[in-house]
């Protein structure tokens, strides 16, 4: 017989879970439902509102600005979140077979960056980025070069990227440390004893091993960096060329609050969730099947 | 044997001396302009310090530029992310706990769509929402920010998976033996069970809370009711347009620095949590 893992008391359970529903009906189900209501509708001087269709989505997919936007989103997470991971594993996998005291400072101080509010740590490279306030731009002056822009058209997504990658690192590395830690030793005891190196271990067997905590990291970077917001907002403070429409989300933002368009703007809100939506779920789904199967 | 071992070592030691090299100098660079006044910061040396010492200048004029709206500016993130953290902590605990231990119409459905919940971008709601409570008039208030970040997927998500793991179905039928009530199990039953996922999801939601930035940005106008990310940002511009007639970049520096001190602390001490979440988030 299988065991009973629930208990029969339907009501009860339905009401400890009620304030919770209710909390996503207000706040994910009806602005959902409200931004694609709108997004079916457009406002003009001589017309008023008038429904639309999907003429802002057909709007949205031949905007040359939108579009663009887009695409610098997905070249700077095609490079960033590749490289962030891959030192944020180096470094787990370091944390896990390092166990001096200089290890755990290091874990300690790589977490750090996390706890800073994302504006803050913007606001704070955007000065050590500045000629007059940071001591990176002057660097190459003492080998004789020119002094650095990091606010010029080539470096700015560069310097974007490093800004992420700094706030986003160590909260990475704890989390496939910490999945790490859940590998049984008796996984690679054997290998240990036969002479196998730890990189050797690390490739075949640790990594592997945590492949869905990776997989995982992953996606919530995808996710992050699609919604790419905070960083360029800020930088647009120092470096002008950032346009209202540099990132979807910043031109989102800049549709609603600075030209007052909120249908195009829920029209990109929408479509924009709407592909990380479907482009997250259908990566969790995949990696699931694959695991029981 | 401690040859190679040493030999071994010092590649790692090397790579994590580096790592924590670059993770530190933006933190000390903040904590050393801190201490200088507007003049220094613009012309001494960024990684060394000024002329002269100017930290306790600068945070008594940080209190007091403006009316004191410093404070209200700390005050005010305290409140949004105490409140945030406590009522998104709650419900996700009474839900992750209804998930894991109950049976009833619509769950199946309800927890296929939880996973997706967790993946709907948070920014893609903040413009509806601040459209829908507009129109209810609530716009420019706590109440803006505080209830939209109740909404906590990933921690109901968190104490389902945890309930499930900790909490014996018998210990629960025990306890109806007893005439105990559902509200009176789970608050002496299950609640002491669950503490360490509590505390795991409601630093979580804590953090959130303190580090948003665009929620309240859109939300709201009056300069004292901005928390500390928003209002230092609008010093920041401020500084930026008025350069020379106001003394304003010393005062973000620091202003920045304070805002970053408490949450720092408060990660390196209960670094733990953290891992004992992302470990159950990634277990599944």
């Amino acid at each position: 017989m299988r065991r009973r893992r629930m208990t029969d008391h339907p009501v009860a359970g339905a009401l400890f879970v009620l304030p919770f529903f209710l909390v996503v009906v207000a706040f994910l189900v009806v602005p959902l439902g409200y931004a694609f209501w709108l997004s079916l509708s457009s406002k003009s001087l001589a017309l008023g509102e008038q429904f639309t269709g999907f003429g802002n989505y057909t709007r949205a997919f031949t905007d040359p600005v939108l579009l663009d936007g887009f695409l610098r989103v997905l070249v700077f997470g095609a490079v960033q979140v590749p490289l962030m991971l891959g030192i944020a594993l180096v470094g787990a996998l370091t944390l896990d077979a390092v166990t001096t005291r200089f290890a755990i400072a290091f874990r300690l101080i790589a977490f750090m960056p996390y706890a800073v509010p994302a504006v803050l740590g913007a606001l704070m490279w955007g000065f050590l980025y500045s000629r007059t306030f940071g001591p990176f731009a002057d660097l190459p002056t003492a080998f004789g070069g020119a002094p650095a822009d990091f606010f010029s058209a080539d470096l700015l997504l560069v310097s974007l990227g490093n800004i992420v990658t700094w706030a986003w690192t160590g909260y990475n590395m704890i989390v496939l440390y910490s999945a790490l830690q859940g590998v049984p030793r008796e996984m690679y005891e054997a290998a240990l004893i036969d002479g196998a190196s730890q990189v050797q271990i690390a490739v075949r067997v640790k990594v592997p091993a945590i492949r869905q905590a990776i997989a995982l990291a992953a996606i919530f970077s995808v996710i992050g960096t699609m919604q790419f917001f905070v960083e360029p907002y800020v930088m647009s403070r120092f470096a002008p060329q950032i346009s209202a429409g540099y990132t979807p989300n910043l031109y989102a933002y800049n549709q609603a609050f600075a030209y007052s368009d909120f249908h195009y703007s829920a029209a990109i809100s929408f479509a924009l969730g709407f592909v990380v939506f479907v482009a997250a779920y259908a990566f969790v789904l995949s990696t699931r099947k694959r695991r029981s199967s | 044997m401690t040859r190679p071992a040493t030999v071994r070592t010092r590649v790692p030691h090397l790579l994590m001396a580096a790592g924590m090299l670059y993770f530190l100098v933006p933190l000390l660079w903040i904590v050393i302009a801190a201490t200088k006044n507007q003049a220094d910061l613009l012309s001494s040396p960024a990684m060394w310090f000024g002329d002269e010492f100017s930290l306790f200048d600068n945070l008594v004029r940080l209190f007091r530029e403006d009316g004191g709206v410093y404070g209200d500016w700390l005050l005010n993130t305290a409140v949004y992310s105490g409140g945030s953290a406590v009522g998104a902590t709650v419900l996700a605990s009474l839900a992750g706990y209804g998930l894991a231990r109950f049976s009833f119409w619509g769950k199946r459905f309800f927890e296929t769509a939880l996973l997706g919940m967790i993946m709907v971008p948070a920014t893609a709601l903040v413009l509806p929402t601040y459209l829908i409570l507009s129109n209810v008039g609530i716009v420019n208030t706590m109440w803006a920010v505080i209830l939209p970040s109740l909404l906590s997927p990933f921690g109901t998500y968190l104490v389902r998976v945890y309930v499930a793991e900790s909490i014996p179905v018998e210990l629960l039928d025990a306890a109806r033996l007893d005439q105990a009530s559902e509200l009176r199990i789970f608050w002496q039953v299950v609640v002491p069970n669950i503490r360490p996922v509590f505390v795991t999801v409601f630093l979580f939601t804590l953090v959130a809370t303190w580090n948003n930035y665009f929620l309240p940005l859109v939300m709201l106008s009056d300069a004292d009711l901005f928390p500390l990310t928003v209002g230092l940002t609008t010093w920041f511009n401020t500084a930026q347009q008025e350069a020379g007639t106001r003394v304003l970049f010393d005062l973000v520096v620091t202003g920045a620095l304070l805002a970053i001190v408490p949450l720092v602390i408060a990660f390196v001490l209960l670094q733990r949590f953290w891992r004992s979440g992302a470990a159950a988030g990634a277990l599944r």
